[in-house]
């Protein structure tokens, strides 16, 4: 029972500890602090700063998030909950009906965000038909990320197909370096996933098998294919890999200790980081044969209700600065990711930011553009953890590509 | 005279009053913050409690589904593996030390500090100075490989049929000495006069110790098992410093289980209905023990 005793102090420590903010000034829990990630929020402090809004940063670390939700519950569960959170696809639909989000349709209607905004996002940042969140800006996982000079140096071109990739990946391993960056974390293990099963079946086979669920997609010949496709994945990455932050698999990247990476494009920002210029050091290409195909996830500050009018005027002010297209065009620079309206010009994006764009647009023209299954764009967290348990174990080899399909069905229907 | 004598009557209600007077705060804490949690737990596990707590009881059904998880059962039987090494191995190697701790030797006194020491960490600390030391990239192995002994190998903590057997190792390094000082002061504790009466009678060291010195230690061992036995329950820092669960969920224990469901999953009526288990896992070690001892005390 020491835990739930552990619980209750990190409740009263936070209660004591945020006692102080003031009524102009945001407080805002987030998991932005990788240094990429860091430096992309603090143009949002910045901007907030001029407009005399202080910021109290509330970061709690952990790639996916998952350590900043359990803060949040606390602190709402002791009724002091921080202005703006950082969140991603159905949390913030559960956090909504739960009843304990704000309303931003005033400033929404008066920046016209509902024209601007992709349909697919306004899933997420609406409940009920009310704005309950500002989006930050869409990410897509179904991208790798290359160390140029390796590949130039064993004469690799651009895989565009997945048997190339696979050949491409063994003349690495067979040079001696790692093929494959990977952190064994269930969560990148998931990121994987997404790509390669759009490798496997197309937009169609992901949303059959991720947003509807069904049965015959989650158990069947394709998805066994999907597993087997992780299994040769698994054979590529180094001996060293479980347990392993997501960025400093991307530093292997970067170091030229390995030639390839699957990850979403927050990994951009580290390449960036590192002095790398894209098409000149690393090469950013969509996980091979899921061309015109998006997988995304939207960061959006979702919006918790606040009493005083001088709080609410400073959480309008904050979504109002979030969705400025100066602003999204700025943090997605440094963020890595595209802008999460289509009205943002391009010019000041790299050729990666740009290809983004570009894929993003025509994905959702052409009905290609479809919630991350990793990040909680697809279903919701019982679900997708549920997901996350049969992914992370095949890939660790507990059970074969059969064996996996076959458990995910079950898993699945049972968290449902 | 009549003020005199409720003058000591107050003084003497006084000092009746004073012990609950200063014990009560505590006392009261403990009612909310252990047994009045306790208790929202259990409720909380008969409840459809997802992302935060709700009140609409559902009986049995959470128990049902946590006991249909795999994940439930990867965690039960982790926690039978590293319980039974953890307790064993511990209790061997503090009963040794403390055997060879107890043969009057020079420098004891420098000795039993450095055996103790590791149970002044935090398993944190512990958890992170050995998922260093297990790591192949930059721990023992690389080590040894820097040394010359290209051949060796030791990748345990990267493998998923073995990480749960570092969680056990970093255990009781930390643990062993604590046992250790339980086991010497059982060993100090009993009447030399015994032990010279039956060298007198011919008994070898080793009859001394198995016939003898055992058997005279068994409240130690009960000691040493409570202990023990609670602390792999509820292990759950160790295990999220050593390995985070993985590779993959292999290591998952049922704290880090309940800690997961409840608040990462948002299925807290199932993270409950895990806590409850945990709770009565301990309660049937501690019970049969504290009435043990209560009863011996008049």
């Amino acid at each position: 029972m020491r835990i739930i005793g552990k619980k209750m102090s990190v409740v009263l420590a936070l209660m004591a500890s945020t006692s102080m903010a003031q009524a102009e000034d945001v407080e805002v829990l987030h998991w932005w602090t990788s240094g990429g990630e860091a430096a992309a929020l603090g143009v949002l402090k910045d901007t907030l700063k001029s407009q005399g809004i202080g910021w109290i940063d509330m970061p709690v670390s952990g790639g996916g998030g998952e350590a900043a939700m359990t803060t949040l519950r606390a602190r709402v569960t002791a009724g002091n909950p921080p202005t703006a959170v950082q969140m991603l696809g159905f949390d913030i639909q559960d956090w909504a009906a739960e009843g304990a989000l704000g309303n931003l349709d005033d400033v929404a209607a008066k920046e016209g965000w509902d024209a601007v905004v992709p349909p697919a996002l306004q899933a997420f940042s609406k409940y009920d038909g009310h704005w309950i969140a500002a989006p930050v800006n869409v990410h897509s996982t179904n991208w790798v990320w290359a160390n140029k000079a390796v590949l130039d140096g064993l004469g690799i071109a651009q895989p565009t197909t997945w048997d190339e990739f696979v050949a491409a990946m063994q003349k690495v391993k067979d040079s001696g370096k790692t093929a494959l960056a990977h952190g064994g974390q269930p969560w990148q293990e998931a990121t994987v996933f997404d790509g390669v099963v759009l490798s496997v079946g197309g937009t169609e086979f992901y949303k059959k098998a991720f947003v509807d669920l069904d049965p015959e997609a989650l158990g069947g010949a394709q998805m066994v294919e999907a597993f087997k496709r992780m299994e040769t994945l698994h054979s590529f990455t180094d001996a060293n890999f479980s347990g392993r932050d997501w960025n400093l698999a991307s530093a292997m990247v970067i170091n030229g200790d390995a030639a390839f990476q699957i990850m979403g494009d927050w990994a951009k920002g580290e390449f960036l980081k590192a002095g790398k210029v894209p098409g000149t050091d690393f090469l950013c290409f969509r996980v091979p044969g899921t061309d015109g195909d998006v997988s995304f996830n939207s960061d959006q500050f979702a919006m918790f209700k606040v009493d005083s009018e001088a709080a609410k005027a400073a959480q309008a002010q904050m979504a109002a600065d979030i969705m400025s297209p100066t602003f999204q065009s700025a943090f997605n620079v440094v963020k890595g990711s595209v802008p999460a309206r289509t009205d943002v010009p391009n010019t000041a994006f790299d050729d990666c930011g740009k290809k983004g764009m570009a894929d993003l647009a025509a994905a959702s023209a052409s009905g290609n553009l479809v919630g991350s299954m990793a990040h909680g764009h697809a279903n919701r967290a019982a679900v997708k953890n549920a997901i996350y348990d049969v992914v992370t174990a095949a890939f660790n080899g507990e059970y074969d590509a059969e064996t996996a399909a076959k458990n995910l069905a079950d898993a699945v229907a049972a968290a449902k | 005279m009549a003020f005199s004598t409720s003058g000591v009557d107050i003084r003497t209600r006084l000092q009746d009053l004073i012990p609950k007077l200063v014990l009560s705060p505590s006392i009261a804490a403990m009612m909310i913050f252990v047994y009045g949690f306790i208790v929202f737990t259990v409720y909380l596990s008969f409840t459809n409690s997802k992302m935060l707590p709700s009140y609409d009881l559902i009986g049995f059904e959470n128990y049902a589904k946590l006991w249909a998880l795999s994940a439930w059962w990867t965690a039960v039987s982790n926690l039978a593996i590293f319980a039974s090494l953890y307790i064993v191995i511990c209790t061997a190697i503090g009963l040794t030390l403390a055997i060879l701790l107890d043969q009057k030797i020079r420098g004891e006194g420098v000795l039993r500090p450095i055996y103790l020491y590791p149970m002044a960490l935090s398993f944190i600390v512990t958890g992170t100075a050995w998922k260093w030391f297990l790591d192949p990239g930059i721990g023992l192995e690389n080590t040894m490989h820097l040394w010359g002994w290209q051949s060796f190998h030791f990748g345990w903590i990267k493998d998923r049929n073995m990480a749960i057997y570092t969680i056990v190792i970093a255990a009781v390094w930390q643990t062993s000495g604590f046992v250790m000082a339980m086991f010497l002061a059982g060993l100090r504790g009993i009447d030399n006069e015994i032990l010279r009466a039956a060298q007198i009678d011919g008994a070898s060291n080793w009859q001394l110790y198995r016939r003898i010195v055992i058997p005279m230690l068994r409240p130690a061992f009960m000691s040493a098992f409570v202990i023990l036995s609670h602390l792999a329950v509820k292990s759950y820092d160790l295990v999220v410093a050593l390995t985070g669960g993985g590779p993959g969920r292999a290591t998952e224990l049922p704290a880090t289980f309940m800690y997961s469901y409840t608040f990462t999953r948002n299925s807290m009526g199932i993270g409950a209905s895990s806590a409850v288990i945990m709770l009565m896992t301990i309660a049937a070690i501690m019970t049969p023990y504290l009435y043990a001892e209560l009863k011996e005390k008049p």
